[in-house]
């Protein structure tokens, strides 16, 4: 029912050495303020932390209370106090007010700052504004490589959206850079490399940049992994943006899975979607990528066979019985804990779902996809508008229909102010367009089909650079056939679907420059099975689930480095402005 | 310090550092130069980073000159190295490569070289305009955002803003990055300036506007909100604003006079339903609810009627129908939702409308836990005969089952539900008579 990996799958590399390195990293730089220390944490940074290196590793380097970043003013008794935050400028001034609030009680202490993944040196310019430069310590944390699966990595950066995307800010290019420079050198060289997106062109070209100014690294290593792509989020707001329906996506979708982690809330208990060594926890492993449809039926089944197996006991002598209770009987008490947590988590779920109306929303996200029913669509979405169930929610409907309708139809008058600098925001970022005259639908179908006039991998790409991101979807989509929908999870692929087409094709030009193909006869044909998806800005699980599944079905095998896992609502919420 | 794989490199690679050979003759003399020049290797680059420490300083200041390095150590190994420029005066005699490691001399590119390394340089000596720009170009080409970002804040610091206002003009790419920048730390004054110099109206507003957002006191808000009318916003934009300030204002009345009534504790509803939260900077169809649930009866001409807010914001009828609906239903108040959809036509005839939909009217009702009889009449106006159907079988609205049944002439189905209904009940009697009717010619 799961993905059961063909026996001719490609191996892994082994990815949780990351995981050692970085938390070897941390030990190094707590010891470097000996004795004991309060450690202070943003909040951004507790989850991936915690995978890192939990709080009993911490105390067993003399962390000795821990607490949170936040506005309220901090007080802490001890004598040497450590900050472990992101590089950004509330962060200084929190740590500055602190040291000044001693200085002004007459206090000195010691005081460490440990940036993760890096400093910036804004950071560096407003500690020596707040007169604090001297009295604190600076050091770098360079983690930026979390495993969240077997073929999941996370650089944990969900502001990397907001930064370049609606700010145009490359703060992250370097850092991006770096975490491609550790892969290749732990399981590189990467022998092909094609990339879409601005983006993409510019942190490939510092990463070859970083490759160059430590020449020798990789120099005659086996390559593991066979090719590599990088994606701009905005090469496919679309797939994003839709409803997610299978199991993990709708379990993000609805609580919301940090750092591989999730709880069902008032409804009692959590799980982990997933664990180290890809030990994910059982049954969570065999519903995770399948269809919600599929999903309840399974779990009843499921349920049936524990109570099955747990009424085995009724006819069993002493000597069964003892053997049933050191050998099964926690591993199938394990799995009953697992199996209500998932279906409370359905029943959440299937209720959320009915006061949304689940299913005329997917309808019309299909109609939006496929160029039907436009007019119903439209008058849906308004209506959702009108009935304020959700903002966020009628955001992204309003966003999807302007990708796909190529501008905006829509008057959002209904909304009132409150959301003005918001509609600026998705404005600026290229999720909400208006629709400029001329661009009707078939016109740009037929500039569309003048480029792409057959499915080389090469005019996909120009297709994409040479016209405008915003618009076209409908064009594109048709061209490429990339509505596609499969049996099991009914999902729309996006231009993803165009990938395992493209790696069989010479690599994509799009500006970016080939890769060396340095050793390509070096690179074993099961490396060249292994493909690393690069996602700068994020992606979902739907994404993730649809290329398991493509790769399962053509003989490949996906990694995916992603800057953050996302879903519609925080591409959403990433676009709000909130407080300034 | 963090030691990073990267500083090693340097230290082993850059000039100042012979390498060792084994060609040498003899081992013992040989180890001899080899661990002074270690030691002394390392000393150096000990104190290359202490030199950081000192060049720190000049972040802010002065070019700060070399720090000597202890005379006796040093000459030592000299001696014995194989540097052919022996000197006692090391900094003299070295060839000019070896000074590269000082600030004074390096490129652009050298400088943004270190800067992505997160090395601290003194970008002082970039005094000229032109200098100043080719370090921008560099960072610009490296596109680390981190770097771009760092130089800016050095040409912020040592241009007017007249010139680095003129000089991003035509740089988008670090435009964009101050702009952030100025954002980030707050330098709202230059931000507006930037923006006004470059003839970006709408930002300019909108920047002007986000400050709102910081501004907790509601009395000031309103005033500050004043100002944001008439700035050059987009026009859809500027009826925004307008309606912003009016709903506060508005707001800001409403807030009082309740507050007022409730703590007087004579007014029923307030009394019934205690206000969970002020209504100060809700958004307008919270408003419009909240008028809707406490002020519904009230006449155009105060602040809180629901008419008067509809009038004032220009409510669209769906919207006003909606929350009304929503509100009153919540207050379980069937006639007034009955008066919300009843009009007369011109005979003197009563109808029931809706804009927006009756499946939706029936929605709503249902979750507010409306009696049968209620919903059963708006199930009955539902035009789609499916839906109606699927509604009133959902909600057991048993009558307009069995009519629409019977309507359809589907007798398969109207036996289905005959087993649905509780026996002996009105239904099944309705039921069986029209089941037993000759009259009606069945399809199934």
């Amino acid at each position: 029912m799961a993905f059961p990996h063909r026996p001719d799958a490609p191996e892994l590399p082994d990815f949780s050495m990351l995981k050692r390195l970085a938390r070897d990293q941390l030990i190094y730089l707590l010891e470097q303020l000996p004795g004991k220390k309060d450690l202070f944490i943003e909040a951004d940074l507790m989850s991936p932390l915690d995978r890192i290196a939990n709080v009993s590793i911490l105390k067993q380097h003399e962390v000795d209370k821990l607490y949170k970043v936040e506005n309220k003013p901090a007080v802490s008794s001890s004598e040497q106090l450590c900050f472990l935050v992101r590089p950004r400028i509330k962060n200084m001034r929190y740590v500055a007010s602190l040291v000044n609030a001693d200085k002004l009680a007459g206090r000195t202490r010691k005081y460490k700052v440990i940036f993760s993944p890096q400093k910036f040196h804004a950071c560096e310019m407003v500690l020596e504004e707040e007169g604090v430069y001297g009295d604190v310590s600076c050091d770098e944390w360079a983690f930026s490589l979390l495993p969240l699966d077997v073929d999941l990595l996370s650089m944990e950066l969900p502001e990397f959206f907001r930064d370049y995307f609606l700010e145009g800010d490359q703060r992250w290019i370097n850092t991006v850079a770096q975490a491609l420079h550790l892969l290749s050198t732990l399981y590189g060289p990467f022998p092909n490399c094609y990339g879409i997106g601005r983006c993409t062109k510019m942190s490939y070209e510092l990463w070859r940049k970083l490759e160059e100014e430590e020449d020798g690294e990789t120099k005659g290593r086996r390559p593991e992994i066979g090719h590599v792509f990088l994606l701009d989020r905005d090469v496919d707001f679309v797939t994003a943006l839709c409803s997610q329906v299978v199991y993990e996506g709708l379990v993000d979708d609805t609580f919301r899975v940090k750092c591989g982690k999730w709880h069902l809330g008032e409804a009692g208990g959590g799980a982990r979607s997933s664990a180290p060594g890809g030990l994910s926890q059982g049954v969570f492993n065999e519903i995770r990528n399948e269809h919600f449809s599929n999903v309840f039926g399974f779990l009843s089944q499921k349920a049936r066979n524990l109570q099955a197996q747990y009424d085995r006991r009724r006819g069993m002598d002493i000597k069964q019985m003892k053997n049933f209770v050191s050998q099964e009987l926690k591993g199938l008490k394990q799995e009953h804990r697992l199996l209500s947590v998932h279906i409370g988590a359905c029943e959440s779920i299937m209720k959320k779902k009915t006061k949304q109306d689940f299913q005329e929303l997917i309808k019309t996200e299909h109609a939006l996809l496929e160029g039907f029913n436009i007019r119903e669509s439209t008058s849906y979405i308004e209506e959702h508008i009108d009935r304020q169930v959700s903002p966020i929610e009628s955001l992204r409907l309003m966003c999807l229909l302007s990708i796909t309708e190529n501008g905006e139809p829509l008057q959002p008058k209904t909304y009132g102010p409150e959301h003005l600098l918001t509609f600026s925001n998705l404005r600026r970022a290229g999720l909400l367009t208006e629709q400029a005259p001329g661009d009707t639908l078939t016109a740009v179908e037929s500039k569309v089909s003048k480029l792409v006039t057959d499915k080389a991998a090469g005019k996909i790409t120009d297709a994409f650079s040479s016209l405008a991101k915003r618009s076209n979807f409908r064009a594109i989509s048709k061209k490429l056939n990339l509505v596609r929908r499969f049996r099991m999870d009914g999902e729309a692929v996006g231009v993803l679907g165009a990938l395992p087409r493209a790696c069989r094709h010479r690599r994509a030009g799009s500006g970016s420059t080939p890769a060396d193909v340095t050793k390509e006869d070096k690179a074993s044909s099961e490396s060249l099975r292994l493909i690393m998806v690069v996602f700068l800005g994020g992606c979902t699980f739907s994404e993730i689930s649809a290329l398991r599944f493509l790769g399962r079905e053509k003989g490949y095998r996906f990694i995916f480095l992603t800057t953050a896992v996302t879903n519609s609502a925080r591409l959403m919420e990433a676009m709000s402005e909130v407080k300034a | 310090m963090n030691r990073t794989k990267v500083d090693e490199e340097e230290y082993w690679n850059s000039s100042k550092f012979k390498a060792f050979t084994f060609d040498d003759e003899d081992d013992e003399l040989s180890q001899l130069k080899e661990s002074k020049r270690a030691v002394n290797s390392l000393r150096d680059f000990v104190d290359d980073e202490d030199d950081d420490d000192l060049e720190r300083v000049s972040w802010s200041g002065e070019p700060v000159g070399r720090r000597t390095r202890p005379g006796s150590f040093q000459s030592l190994s000299d001696a014995l190295s194989d540097i052919p420029a022996k000197s006692y005066a090391p900094e003299l005699g070295r060839p000019k490569g070896e000074y590269r490691d000082y600030s004074n001399d390096w490129s652009p590119s050298d400088t943004v070289r270190r800067l992505r390394k997160g090395k601290v340089c003194s970008l002082e000596r970039f005094r000229s305009l032109q200098d100043k720009l080719q370090l921008l170009e560099e960072a610009v080409s490296m596109h680390d955002g981190n770097v771009i970002t760092a130089v800016l804040i050095f040409l912020k610091r040592t241009l007017s803003k007249e010139i680095l206002f003129r000089e991003l003009e035509v740089r988008q790419v670090a435009l964009r990055h101050l702009i952030h920048f100025l954002k980030e730390i707050g330098d709202q004054k230059l931000l507006l300036d930037l923006f006004r110099f470059l003839d970006r109206t709408e930002e300019l507003a909108l920047s002007h506007y986000r400050e709102h957002l910081n501004i907790q006191d509601p009395e000031k808000r309103k005033e500050f909100l004043k100002t944001c009318i008439g700035l050059p916003f987009s026009a859809e934009d500027s009826a925004h604003i307008q309606d912003h300030y009016t709903l506060l204002e508005r707001q800001i009345i409403i807030e009082a006079n309740d507050r007022h009534l409730e703590s007087a504790g004579q007014t029923e509803i307030f009394r019934k339903h205690p206000r969970k939260a002020s209504i100060l900077n809700m958004p307008l169809v919270t408003t419009l609810f909240y008028s809707c649930f406490y002020h519904y009866t009230e006449a155009e001409g105060t602040f809180s009627s629901p008419v008067n807010l509809k009038k004032t914001f220009k409510i669209p009828d769906k919207q006003y129908v909606l929350t009304a609906l929503a509100a009153r239903a919540k207050l379980r108040a069937w006639n007034d939702v009955d008066a919300l959809f009843t009009t007369k036509n011109w005979l003197g005839y009563t109808k029931k409308r809706a804009p927006i939909g009756f499946h939706r009217v029936v929605e709503i009702l249902h979750k507010n836990s409306a009696p049968v009889q209620v919903l059963q009449e708006y199930v009955n106006l539902v035009e789609d005969v499916d839906t109606k159907l699927n509604l009133a079988t959902k909600f057991k609205c048993h009558d307009v089952v069995i009519d629409t049944c019977r309507d359809l002439k589907d007798r398969q189905q109207l036996l289905a539900y005959r087993s649905k209904v509780d026996k002996g009940s009105a239904e099944e009697e309705k039921i069986d008579a029209i089941l037993n009717s000759s009259q009606i010619r069945w399809k199934n």
